[in-house]
């Protein structure tokens, strides 16, 4: 090997993204420690239980482009999952369940859209207010107790196959294949990309930014209400508390994928392959015998070491 | 973004502040007139010394987070650092009898991770509400480790007296709340480093210039609020005589509420103490007046998470109008 291939192969190194070779190093370290971690069944297991996951974090990661947050993503999942559940035990119908489920995540992210641009409240601000006032929906229509009685056909998108393929994950492509349409290839996207980039420059141009604002926070709301299809099928139940700490999942998996908290410039491969790294670490640390509250220590320590990377390239 | 400077910051508190005090004194007045008309139960001394001491508990949390928002920063952790501290307290008095090293494990518990917030948003430079907010699960995952689904209770009566005891027929929490209110106010308003941390929120970029120490400042507010946080803990503990890793989970939307009622702005610079200690007052009496009139608590995070929109939109709005 010559000094110049060793040095091209040097910079193709250093231009693998970050979040890729955490996610091989993990994959690695676990398959060493548990046999059953590298196996088929286990990685189609990771890719079933990440699809949630990415439903919220392609949203989340334009939110964050915009130099914005949604801290009410998990508490709106949960409150449309109690709707759900609620509405196709009373009224029997999977369809009107999901309606009145999408209904009210739109609501919420139409609501945090608003809050921030026409009252100009700071993101994190105003969805952690909804994020209180969902939380308040959850409990004054469960008084604490789960919804149960879910008829099969919910439960089937979660456990059901299409073409061979989980339907959780033929959801998650397809949301996949739409945001990556919106971002890249719509006006919204570009905005996105100004939204972050230099508002200011936006608003000397003429161009409204708070109508696009407001799509970018209901696309989440959105997606909160198509997860909760998910979230639900999955337990076979609505509990009042079971989405809570999804958008800390979201977020650090937002963070991982190398999207910058303070510069608005994103990359939706990063949060998918920051998605499968959460997925991973959970899974990993599930098999090792992990409690579940011990894991988010570890996506907590993942996220500050992504930040300090971002730090340091920032400022180089 | 920092030209919200409306007044000149003196040694001393300034006539508009003290209106401004005086006019959330005058709605706290209002909501127990009110209070009292509605509820026959609501104008009693057990009542009105049962509403003064959960004012403490939300003030003592509310008193550190006030410092952090002066700074234009946030703090999101104090809820799970009250569920972690209280923990570790409890189980520190459970293995060595002794109330004394509960509390210093406790008040400590809470200043480290306080100085752990701070070293992530002052050196690492992250956003303060995604550092705090991280550290939120962070604290809230080692005390399900560590508790594993137990709960450490039954305290010696010494300590219990923190939490449940009186002095002059008075709640020592009321006594504890005046002591912070005074420490708080001194410390803000006639110390150097106070007025340090009211230039940093004003205008970061002067503060640098005037060779203020920002990073160490930043430090210091985290780790106030985190010992803050440690405290109540404390106090939590001895009142409720039990430990769980959920105790401070439902208290940081309304320690914040208290912050921003009590006119402290979210984009720093501005506010005092003492309106904290109102703005704890006026969402205590919100919520006993709910209890009064036999409102289903779960009605009280809704509730809480409206105020605190309405509340942040009136700063910006008279932010907004005072530029």
């Amino acid at each position: 090997m010559t000094a110049q291939s060793l040095a091209s192969f040097g910079n193709v190194i250093l231009r693998v993204p970050g979040v890729a070779i955490v996610l091989v190093i993990l994959s690695i370290v676990f398959s060493i420690m548990s046999p059953t971690f590298a196996t088929v069944p286990n990685f189609q297991n990771i890719l079933t239980q990440s699809a949630l996951l990415l439903l919220l974090a392609l949203p989340m990661t334009l939110i964050i482009m915009t130099e914005g947050l949604d801290l009410s993503i998990g508490a709106v999942l949960t409150l449309a999952s109690i709707i759900l559940a609620a509405t196709v035990v009373a009224t029997g119908s999977p369809t009107l369940a999901f309606i009145a489920a999408l209904s009210i995540g739109l609501s919420f992210g139409i609501a945090n859209g608003v809050l921030i641009t026409l009252f100009q409240l700071p993101p994190f601000i105003a969805t952690l207010g909804t994020l209180g006032i969902a939380q308040g929906l959850c409990l004054v229509f469960t008084e604490g107790q789960s919804i149960v009685g879910i008829p099969r056909e919910i439960g089937q998108f979660y456990s059901g196959f299409f073409a061979g393929i989980p339907i959780p994950i033929i959801m998650a492509g397809v949301a996949y294949a739409a945001f990556h349409v919106i971002l890249y290839r719509t006006r919204v996207g570009t905005y996105v990309f100004a939204l972050g980039g230099n508002r200011e420059a936006l608003k000397l141009a003429g161009v409204s930014d708070s109508r696009m604002l407001v799509v970018i926070y209901a696309l989440g709301g959105l997606m909160a209400g198509i997860g909760a299809l998910l979230l639900t099928a999955r337990m076979s139940a609505a509990h009042p508390t079971a989405g809570i700490g999804y958008e800390f999942d979201a977020i650090a998996a937002v963070a991982v994928g190398g999207t910058s908290f303070e510069r608005g410039n994103g990359w939706l491969l990063g949060t998918l392959l920051g998605v499968l790294v959460i997925g991973v670490l959970r899974n990993g640390l599930n098999l090792l015998g992990v409690p579940s509250a011990m894991q988010v220590v570890g996506i907590g320590l993942l996220v500050i070491v992504a930040l300090l990377i971002d730090n340091l390239r920032s400022r180089t | 973004m920092s030209v919200t400077t409306d007044t000149p910051r003196t040694g001393l508190a300034l006539p508009t502040e003290v209106s401004q005090a005086l006019y959330r004194l005058v709605a706290a007045l209002l909501i127990c007139v009110v209070l009292s008309f509605l509820s026959d139960a609501f104008l009693t001394t057990s009542n009105l010394l049962n509403v003064l001491r959960q004012t403490a508990l939300l003030f003592l949390m509310a008193s550190g987070l006030t410092l952090v928002i002066l700074t234009a920063g946030l703090d999101l952790s104090i809820g799970a650092n009250i569920g972690f501290s209280a923990c570790l307290a409890a189980a520190a008095i459970k293995n060595t009898g002794s109330p004394l090293v509960g509390f210093a494990v406790g008040v400590s518990v809470g200043a480290a991770v306080g100085f752990l917030n701070g070293l992530l948003v002052a050196l690492l430079r992250i956003p303060s509400f995604i550092a705090t907010y991280g550290m939120m699960w962070v604290a809230w995952g080692v005390t399900y480790w560590f508790m594993a689904g137990e709960t450490i209770h039954g305290f010696p009566q010494s300590f219990r007296q923190l939490g449940s005891g009186y002095f002059l027929e008075i709640p020592i929490p009321i006594y504890i709340m005046f002591a912070f209110l005074l420490l708080g106010t001194i410390f803000a308003q006639r110390t150097v480093v106070g007025q340090q941390i009211y230039a940093i929120g004003a205008n970061p970029m002067a503060a640098r210039l005037s060779g203020i120490p920002i990073e160490r400042r930043l430090i210091l507010v985290y780790v106030v609020s985190g010992a803050m946080a440690g405290l109540a803990s404390l106090i939590v503990l001895a009142r409720i005589n039990s430990a769980e890793g959920d105790i401070g989970e439902h208290l940081v939307l309304p320690a914040i509420a208290a912050v921003v009622i009590g006119g402290t702005s979210l984009f720093g610079g501005s506010g005092t103490v003492a309106g904290t200690l109102i703005g704890a007052l006026i969402l205590t009496l919100v919520v006993n007046g709910m209890n009064l009139l036999l409102i289903n608590a779960s009605w009280q995070p809704l509730v809480t998470g409206v105020i605190v929109l309405i509340a942040v939109w009136i700063d910006i709005r008279t932010r907004r109008l005072a530029d």
